[in-house]
């Protein structure tokens, strides 16, 4: 019976572009960004060159990449996605520690704060956990299972997170839903104590990031979504504290003046020892220096005062370009007091950027990105997100057709 | 609202909305989305509308007292009617994913609101996805009572997810149930009797009655005999496995 709509979904995407990803080691060693099949990494502390040592020979992902993310120790690097392979770094040789298949195409991943286990999450809704103890890198790669730690009903789960003191898990997903989940001691049997439900939002939540202070150390938690509010949680009971409307907020930035309602937050960065938080919107279109840029991804360090974006698309169509990525970094998030920023925060000349040009040479693939290509993937990142992000809706003829063919119409009694 | 002489759903003889009239497909298919509302947060449903009688001031959205059962898959209503005078003053509800036949048990109650006044009032029904939406009408522990009936068995191995008692599901119904809560579960088909019975046995937060409070619980009884499907099922002769657990805090 086909009338699995996530399946559906699956085979019908008309669109197979994937958003740019971008990732920064949190003390800033390197810098990471992922387009298309693409993972380039930017070493900031010796010669910059890094390749990827994965001995398998073959590229080391052979579809779009979903998610990536270092550790917060800095010593993992893991990427994941469509391809439904899950691959373990070390973040500091680039050696390629462990792989694990997934059954499904992969949408998040989260690293817990110890380093010992890696969890990603499938489109099934179906989070799963990676045990890492015994694999220090020495050896070459592992492959590994993964066991099912949780699971939300059949929703896309759009973002993972560990929480500071490392005892919930959070998984934000398409339903509207962020769930808080006790981490087991024994995560291999599965995480069933559910701490709380983060309930308030009226579209599907896009992405999670804690919000640390001296005052509460255990962090805030911080969502955003397609409702265009970014929303402040009490991960204990689950209460919503504060929701920031992103339109009424973004209305003094310079935007394409375009009214089509909602601006879906993309994604959330939290500016370190403060409380100040980036959010990445849909809709806006910074413009800056005359190219249009929605950053399709954010980064900082916790150590750095640097918010790092990229935007960029896999298989633009129409373009040669296998994959075209900017990355642009703005300074001036250093220690501020939640207002007023000590100076106004600037967007780095290309080559003010840590790593300059060679850098930017090899996470964006070129130095210069013709202009013209750059309002195309402006474009489809949009539809991209689109298509990530929107449920599927099909038509009323659509559903009509579904539900003639439906085998299940027997008559009750 | 009912209005008797106009509508030929409404039997003339019984005051009682006639079943034929919302016959609906036997199976839904729980994973597609389909169009209903779908509360925020619990805090977002108004059970003055299901309650008046018990929430007197519509509109303010009180939550002095909350409900304590829920029959998931409530099917055409059977148990909640039997349950409705055992436990009169408990707030219980219904969820069922069928457009019609949640029709068909809204019309019930109101009827039986009517023909035997002051009672009836504490139980109702919700058009939702349980598998999905639990959360959203259930606070943490909130629940004493869950009711599984005669579920949908979905027997090939790859519909199994679909089933509505689950490793993973479990998760969420030990979530909105209270320590001590209890979860009934019965099925006429042996193979998801012993699947149900397996999935609570091996989830740390839930452990089986004893034999003793099985006896002791009235509403053991009421299982294989006040649901539509238990009737079926008892009028074929048919064998009953059932499956009761308690909510335990997990050890560790
Ligand atoms: C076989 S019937 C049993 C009904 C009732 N419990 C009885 O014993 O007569 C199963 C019921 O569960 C409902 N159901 C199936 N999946 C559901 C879901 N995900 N949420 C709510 N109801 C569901 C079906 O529509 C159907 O009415």
């Amino acid at each position: 019976m086909e009338d699995n709509q996530i399946e559906e979904g699956e085979k019908h995407r008309d669109v197979e572009v994937a958003p740019a990803l971008i990732s920064v080691h949190p003390s800033q060693n390197s810098v990471a960004v992922a387009v298309g099949s693409d993972l380039r990494v930017h070493d900031l502390l010796g010669d910059g060159v890094v390749s990827l040592l994965d001995n398998s020979g073959a590229p080391s992902h052979k579809d779009s990449i979903r998610a990536i993310r270092y550790g917060a120790n800095g010593k993992l690097f893991v990427s994941a996605g469509d391809d439904k392979v899950v691959k373990i770094w070390s973040a500091e040789s680039w050696q390629c520690i462990c792989t694990v298949s997934s059954e499904k195409r992969v949408s998040a991943v989260a690293i817990s704060n110890d380093g010992q286990h890696v969890c990603f999450a499938d489109k099934f809704g179906v989070v799963w956990v990676v045990d890492l103890h015994g694999i220090d890198g020495s050896q070459a790669s592992v492959n590994k299972k993964a066991a099912p730690l949780l699971a939300h009903y059949c929703s896309i789960i759009t973002s993972l997170e560990f929480s500071p003191d490392g005892q919930y898990v959070v998984s934000a997903d398409r339903d509207f839903k962020i769930r808080v989940t006790i981490f087991p001691k024994k995560p291999l049997d599965g995480a069933h104590e559910i701490q709380s439900f983060c309930l308030g939002h009226t579209e599907f939540v896009s992405c999670l990031v804690f919000v640390i202070t001296l005052d509460y150390p255990q962090g805030f938690l911080v969502s955003g979504s397609g409702d265009s509010t970014v929303r402040l949680w009490d991960i204990t009971s689950g209460s919503l504290l504060d929701t920031c409307e992103v339109d009424a907020k973004a209305g003094h930035l310079e935007s394409n003046g375009s009214d089509e309602g909602y601006s879906t937050v993309t994604g959330l960065c939290v500016v370190p020892d403060s409380t100040l938080i980036a959010a990445a919107i849909q809709r806006q279109v910074v413009s800056i220096k005359g190219e249009n840029f929605i950053p399709t991804s954010l980064a900082n360090s916790s150590s750095t005062g640097l918010l790092w974006m990229v935007t960029g698309v896999s298989n633009l169509p129409g373009f040669d370009f296998p994959s075209v990525s900017r990355v642009k970094v703005i300074s001036g998030f250093n220690k501020s007091s939640p207002d007023c920023l000590e100076h106004e925060p600037l967007v780095l000349e290309d080559s003010d950027i840590p790593g300059g040009m060679k850098l930017l040479e090899k996470l964006q693939g070129s130095v210069k990105v013709e202009e013209k290509v750059f309002s195309a993937a402006a474009e489809a990142v949009k539809t991209a997100m689109c298509n990530l992000l929107i449920k599927k809706q099909y038509s009323s003829d659509k559903r009509e057709y579904r539900k003639r063919t439906r085998n299940d119409k027997k008559i009750k009694q | 609202m009912l209005e008797k002489e106009s509508n030929p759903t409404i039997s003339k003889s019984t005051g009682l909305p006639r079943k034929r009239f919302y016959r609906a497909r036997a199976h839904s298919n729980p994973l597609s989305d389909s169009h209903f509302p779908v509360p925020v947060s619990p805090f977002h449903v108004d059970f003055s509308l299901h309650y008046p009688q018990f929430f007197p001031s519509t509109g303010e959205v009180s939550h002095l007292k909350k409900i304590q059962f829920a029959d998931i898959g409530c099917g055409f209503g059977g148990l909640l009617i039997s349950l409705s005078t055992l436990f009169p003053e408990t707030l219980m509800i219904g969820m069922e994913l069928r457009d019609k036949v949640t029709e068909y048990v809204k019309e019930r109650i109101l009827a039986l609101r009517v023909s035997n006044l002051g009672q009836y009032q504490n139980i109702s029904v919700v058009r939702t996805n349980s598998m999905k939406y639990i959360p959203n009408y259930f606070e943490k522990g909130q629940l004493m009572k869950m009711f599984f009936l005669f579920p949908d068995p979905h027997f090939k191995e790859k519909n199994h997810r679909r089933r509505v008692i689950s490793p993973h599901l479990l998760d969420e119904y030990a979530y909105v149930l209270g320590v001590g809560g209890i979860i009934y579960t019965i099925t006429d088909v042996e193979e998801l009797g012993d699947w149900m019975k397996s999935c609570l046995e091996s989830h740390p937060m839930f452990e089986a009655l004893a034999e003793e409070e099985l006896e002791a619980d009235p509403v053991v009884k009421l299982l294989s005999c006040a649901t539509e499907e238990g009737q079926k099922v008892a009028r074929n002769g048919g064998q009953t496995f059932q499956a009761v657990f308690r909510r335990i805090v997990p050890t560790s």
